[in-house]
C-alpha cells in the first residue's frame, strides 16, 4: 500500500481506452484517502480475459463536492466518495479538506 | 403507429431476441448448460429488497447487530439466514442526524444484487447516473426526499468492487414497533438513499 488514510492525492488525468474503474468526472481531481479497500484483481484485465493478477491496492477517495463542479448546488461540507485503484493516484496537494 | 414501435409481434425487444440468440449459442457450444442457467434465474429471483429491510429493522433494535452490520455486512446478511455470497464487497453505510448517504454507480449499474436482487430501472439510467453524483439533492427532491437543513449529503460512487446500501434512520414514533412492522416501513428506495422509510404516525 502506497497511500494511508488522511493522505492527499490526485485522480490521474490519464487516457486509457478500454474497460477502467475510473469515472471521468475523478480525473485530475484532488481528494484525501478516506480507507484502504483492500487488494482485488485489476478490472482492467479481468474484462479481457486475464487474471488481473497481481492484485491491485483499492481506495476509498473523499472529495468535496465543490472542488468536484465548479457551480454546485449545495453546502460546502457536500461529499463524494469512489473506489480507486492505486495506479490511478498520484500525491497530490490542492482541493479542500 | 405500429413502425415505431419498439417491439416486434411476438412481444419479444430485440434485446431480449439478442441474448436469447447469445444464450442458445452458449448452450450449443457447451460453454454454459441450461441448468447453470436455471440455478442463475433462481439465485437472482430469490433476492429482493425485503432482504434489505429485514437486515435495516434488525439493526433498528439490535445495537449489536447494527455494530456488526456495519463492520461485517456479509457476516450480518449471514446471521438473518441471507446468503449474501458475491465475487464483491458488501458494505452498508449509515444515515445519521448529520449524513445522509446515497448510493450510485456512474460507470454501470453495480448494486448489492446478492442482497437485494436487480437494481430498479432507473437505477440503471443515464439520467440517475449522470445527476446521482452532479446534482444529489435535486435528484432526491424529485423523489420527494430533501434532507433537513445542516445534513450533509456523502454521494457513494460504486465504482470498483465494493457494493453499497443505506441504513436509514428509524423514523420518529415507531418505537413500540416490532422487528416485522419496522420492515415494512423500509423502502427499495431508501436503501439506495433516495429517500427515506417514513411513518404516517410520526
Amino acid at each position: 500500500m502506497t497511500f494511508e488514510p488522511g493522505d492527499r492525492v490526485r485522480v490521474l488525468p490519464a487516457e486509457k481506452p478500454g474497460h477502467v474503474r475510473t469515472p471521468g468526472y475523478l480525473k485530475g481531481k484532488a481528494g484525501w484517502v478516506e480507507s484502504v479497500l483492500g487488494e482485488f484483481p485489476n478490472p482492467e484485465e479481468l474484462a479481457y480475459g486475464f487474471s488481473g493478477l497481481p492484485e491491485r491496492p483499492l481506495y476509498k477517495i473523499g472529495f468535496r463536492q465543490t472542488d468536484l463542479w465548479e457551480d454546485y448546488e449545495g453546502p460546502a461540507d457536500d461529499c463524494l466518495y469512489a473506489d480507486v485503484y492505486e495506479h490511478w493516484l498520484e500525491p497530490g496537494e490542492g482541493g479542500s479538506t | 403507429m405500429s413502425d415505431h414501435h419498439p417491439h416486434d409481434e411476438s412481444g419479444t425487444s430485440p434485446y431480449a431476441a439478442r441474448i436469447r440468440a447469445i444464450e442458445a449459442l452458449l448452450l450449443e457450444k457447451g460453454v454454459l448448460t441450461e441448468p447453470e442457467v436455471q440455478d442463475r434465474i433462481s439465485y437472482m429471483e430469490a433476492r429482493s429488497p425485503a432482504n434489505g429491510a429485514k437486515l435495516v429493522a434488525r439493526a433498528w433494535v439490535d445495537e449489536d447487530f447494527k455494530e456488526l452490520l456495519l463492520s461485517d455486512a456479509k457476516a450480518a446478511a449471514s446471521e438473518l439466514g441471507i446468503d449474501p455470497e458475491h465475487p464483491a464487497e458488501f458494505v452498508v453505510v449509515e444515515n445519521t442526524p448529520e449524513v445522509h448517504n446515497l448510493i450510485v454507480c456512474t460507470l454501470c449499474s453495480c448494486y448489492p444484487r446478492a442482497i437485494l436482487g436487480r437494481p430498479p430501472d432507473w437505477y440503471k439510467s443515464f439520467n440517475y447516473r449522470s445527476r446521482a453524483v452532479r446534482e444529489p439533492r435535486t435528484v432526491m427532491r424529485e423523489f420527494g426526499f430533501e434532507p433537513p437543513e445542516g445534513v450533509e449529503v456523502l454521494v457513494h460512487d460504486s465504482t470498483a468492487d465494493v457494493r453499497y446500501m443505506v441504513l436509514p434512520m428509524r423514523p420518529p414514533g415507531t418505537e413500540e414497533m416490532d422487528e416485522g412492522v419496522l420492515a415494512a416501513l423500509v423502502t427499495r428506495d431508501s436503501l439506495v438513499g433516495v429517500s427515506v422509510p417514513r411513518y404516517a404516525g410520526s
